[in-house]
């Protein structure tokens, strides 16, 4: 029994290990230059339309019925305290700081990053990637390269159109309708809010995620194994590890830029 | 060969991105980005800075000149100060005062500055000068003691 | 350039998938300029075999020579020059599905050249034509018939012009027509372009109809060679058995297994 457990332990640490080890060979291969230039560009354009233009529509609406859902919990909570007036600085601190980079975080595992592991893996299924290592082409500069650097600059561009656009959402709310001061919004808002301390620390945590979840997708779907029952697992699996990665590094980064 | 109407739409993405932390950056934080132009350094020592933080305002009339840059305790035990004021304000004399002022009942703590007058003794305030006439924080709980006391005791 | 009459040989090559031998030293040789077949029963690892050619695995031991270079040992970047002379024909094609055929053709060459796109137009055509796809050039994979697919990634194979080709199965789902037509193909392309060709296959007959050597393969190592004429003569049982497709014989019906009486009464506890 003990010899059991010590084994199948050993087992899953080695398991660990070398997937660790062969997600690691997959990042530096995907940022090693390729030295191909000119030939990167349409390839990295054709998966910013992928993961970033078709991701655009689920985060615009999610960003809207966001802030006005915030705007609508917060004006509730605030005119308690006669404190209306920070309805826009409570909207814009807590999309800008948390909401907008972990939701969309959050969707873009959901959207794009299920979306790459389902593509590579079928690419792996189809023998596209072994076609191309036999025209001596590497699937690293050839597919993931493109896949990850896209990821990585759409996600926090998409963050920041999130929370764009649940601010838009949360004045929606809160001043047209709820009769905030649209004055007051503005001017409490950008008094409290900071570049350094509130925007950019955003940005950098979608980032962060951005590299996580596009690298968790691409290496799911390179390891998948080449059969439809085993696509589909590793979709679910990019989806689960991502969203668990997303919230246990935003309390991470939290902890270390807030503190 | 990706064809033009995935290039215009990337295009178009990108510029909403762009135009998002734009915004983000100028009608939300309204800020001039990277601390903005140049400043000068000016300091102040209170008997008590209430809330005060770094990064709270400083204001000449309700108009944001400057920033706390740091709040320490001085040798005596008093809290000091120090201001980063923008430097297209330099025209403050040495007779000028703070206060540590709220904003409405239960808002932010920002320093008050109450430009002195300038005359024949007066100086003009320059980088890393002092502020000496200082108003401290008004603390609601001292506030409250002294309306309910009569403010008999201290 | 004094190449050997050999472009691939391969010596006391041994591989091993886990635990279970998949070879145990096989020596083969493909000679230059022939259709070269590897036959044998499903699940020996005859895929795995072409694989080891054009270096994706790599293997326990011994030595595969392309152009007397040893793939095992070969740098990366030696490794991609040789593939540049072999081109391989996947069992499923492996078409990029998110690109016309034409360009499915166009992209080894515009990958690895730098001619103007009015000549990569000209030489896509041609090799469209070759394998009579030229009316398809504009279609997606999706549109394509399974055979059609395959003819396809066939002419993708022979964009750059290669000395070797690898043929996976190129038989296997085609109904008789395609069949024939891919038979056909494989045979003039080889001598039409000088080709070397390595077809793997378990459909007998028609490989027995195009190839020039044959190598049988079965637990684990060559048990036959020669050529089509030879092998109908050969006298081995097993080889009769793959040849004739005999369900029993050296090669069980069964899977191997424990005494049968012995296991029913064992499980009656």
């Amino acid at each position: 029994m003990l010899t059991k457990t010590l084994l199948s332990l050993g087992n899953s640490g080695i398991n660990f290990i070398t997937g660790a080890g062969r997600a690691g060979m997959l990042l530096l291969g995907a940022l090693k230059p390729s030295g191909r230039g000119v030939k990167f560009f349409p390839l990295l354009v054709k998966q910013l339309y992928v993961v970033g233009v078709q991701s655009l529509v689920i985060i615009v609406i999610a960003g809207l019925f966001i802030g006005m859902v915030l705007s609508l919990q917060g004006y509730s909570l605030l005119v308690g305290f006669g404190a209306e007036q920070s309805l826009g600085q409570m909207v814009a601190l807590s999309l800008l700081r948390e909401l907008g980079p972990v939701v969309s975080a959050l969707l873009f595992a959901g959207r794009a990053g299920s979306a790459l592991t389902a593509e590579i893996g079928l690419m792996k299924a189809t023998e596209q990637l072994s076609s191309l290592e036999m025209m001596a082409i590497d699937p690293m500069h050839q597919i993931i390269a493109p896949r990850f650097w896209a990821g990585l600059i759409s996600l926090p561009l998409l963050s920041a159109i999130f929370s764009a656009f649940g601010i838009l959402g949360g004045h929606l709310v809160g001043v047209d309708w709820l009769g905030v001061d649209t004055g007051a919004f503005w001017a409490i808002m950008q008094a409290s809010v900071d570049w350094n301390q509130d925007i950019a620390t955003g940005l950098l945590k979608s980032m962060v995620f951005a590299v996580v979840i596009t690298w968790i997708a691409l290496h799911k779907g390179y390891d998948a194994v080449p059969t439809s029952e085993g696509i589909s697992k590793a979709t679910t699996s990019t989806v689960v590890t991502a969203s668990l990665a997303v919230l246990g590094l935003d309390f991470i980064l939290t902890a270390l830029m807030f503190s | 060969m990706i064809s033009k109407k995935i290039q215009l739409m990337v295009g178009a993405f990108l510029l909403i991105g762009i135009a998002a932390i734009l915004m983000l950056a100028i009608k939300v934080a309204d800020s001039r980005m990277g601390g903005g132009g140049d400043v000068y350094v000016l300091s102040a020592k209170f008997d008590n800075v209430g809330g005060l933080k770094v990064r709270s305002a400083v204001k000449v009339g309700g108009v944001v000149v400057g920033r706390v840059s740091a709040i320490s305790l001085d040798d005596d035990f008093s809290p000091l100060v120090v201001m980063k004021i923008e430097s297209k304000f330099n025209q403050f004399s040495d007779s000028s005062s703070v206060a540590i002022l709220t904003s409405g009942l239960l808002g932010e703590q920002f320093i008050g500055l109450t430009p002195g007058f300038i005359d024949e003794d007066s100086e003009i305030l320059t980088s890393g000068g002092m502020i000496e006439d200082t108003r401290s924080a008004m603390v609601l709980e001292d506030l409250i003691g002294q309306f309910l006391y009569g403010g008999n005791d201290d | 350039m004094n190449l050997s009459d050999n472009i691939i040989e391969i010596s006391d090559l041994s591989f091993k998938r886990e635990d279970r031998i998949i070879y145990n030293d096989i020596n083969l040789k493909v000679p230059r300029g022939k259709v070269t077949a590897i036959m044998g029963p499903s699940g020996i690892g005859k895929t795995t075999l072409l694989r080891l050619i054009g270096g994706q695995l790599l293997p326990n031991s011994g030595k595969i020579l392309f152009n007397d270079e040893n793939i095992v040992t070969a740098s990366r970047k030696s490794l991609f020059k040789m593939r540049r002379k072999m081109g391989m024909l996947f069992q499923s094609g492996a078409l990029f599905t998110e690109m016309s055929v034409f360009d499915n053709v166009a992209f080894p060459i515009r990958e690895h050249t730098k001619l103007p796109e009015s000549i990569i137009n000209k030489v896509v055509l041609m090799k469209l034509e070759a394998v009579g796809l030229r009316g398809a050039a504009q279609l997606f994979p999706a549109e394509l018939s399974g055979g059609m697919a395959r003819r396809a990634a066939l002419a993708r194979s022979i964009a750059l012009d290669p000395e070797l080709i690898m043929y996976d199965e190129p038989f296997a789902g085609q109904d008789p027509i395609s069949m024939a037509v891919i038979v056909r193909l494989i045979r003039e392309l080889n001598d039409a372009l000088g080709l070397t060709s390595i077809v793997v296959s378990h459909d007998v007959e028609e490989v027995l109809s195009i190839a020039d050597y044959v190598y049988i393969i079965a637990n684990q190592t060559v048990i036959a060679q020669g050529t089509p004429q030879q092998l109908r003569q050969e006298k081995s049982e097993q080889v009769i058995q793959f040849m004739e497709g005999r369900p029993d014989g050296p090669v069980p019906f069964h899977f191997p297994h424990q005494d049968y009486k012995k296991e029913m009464c064992n499980n009656v506890d």
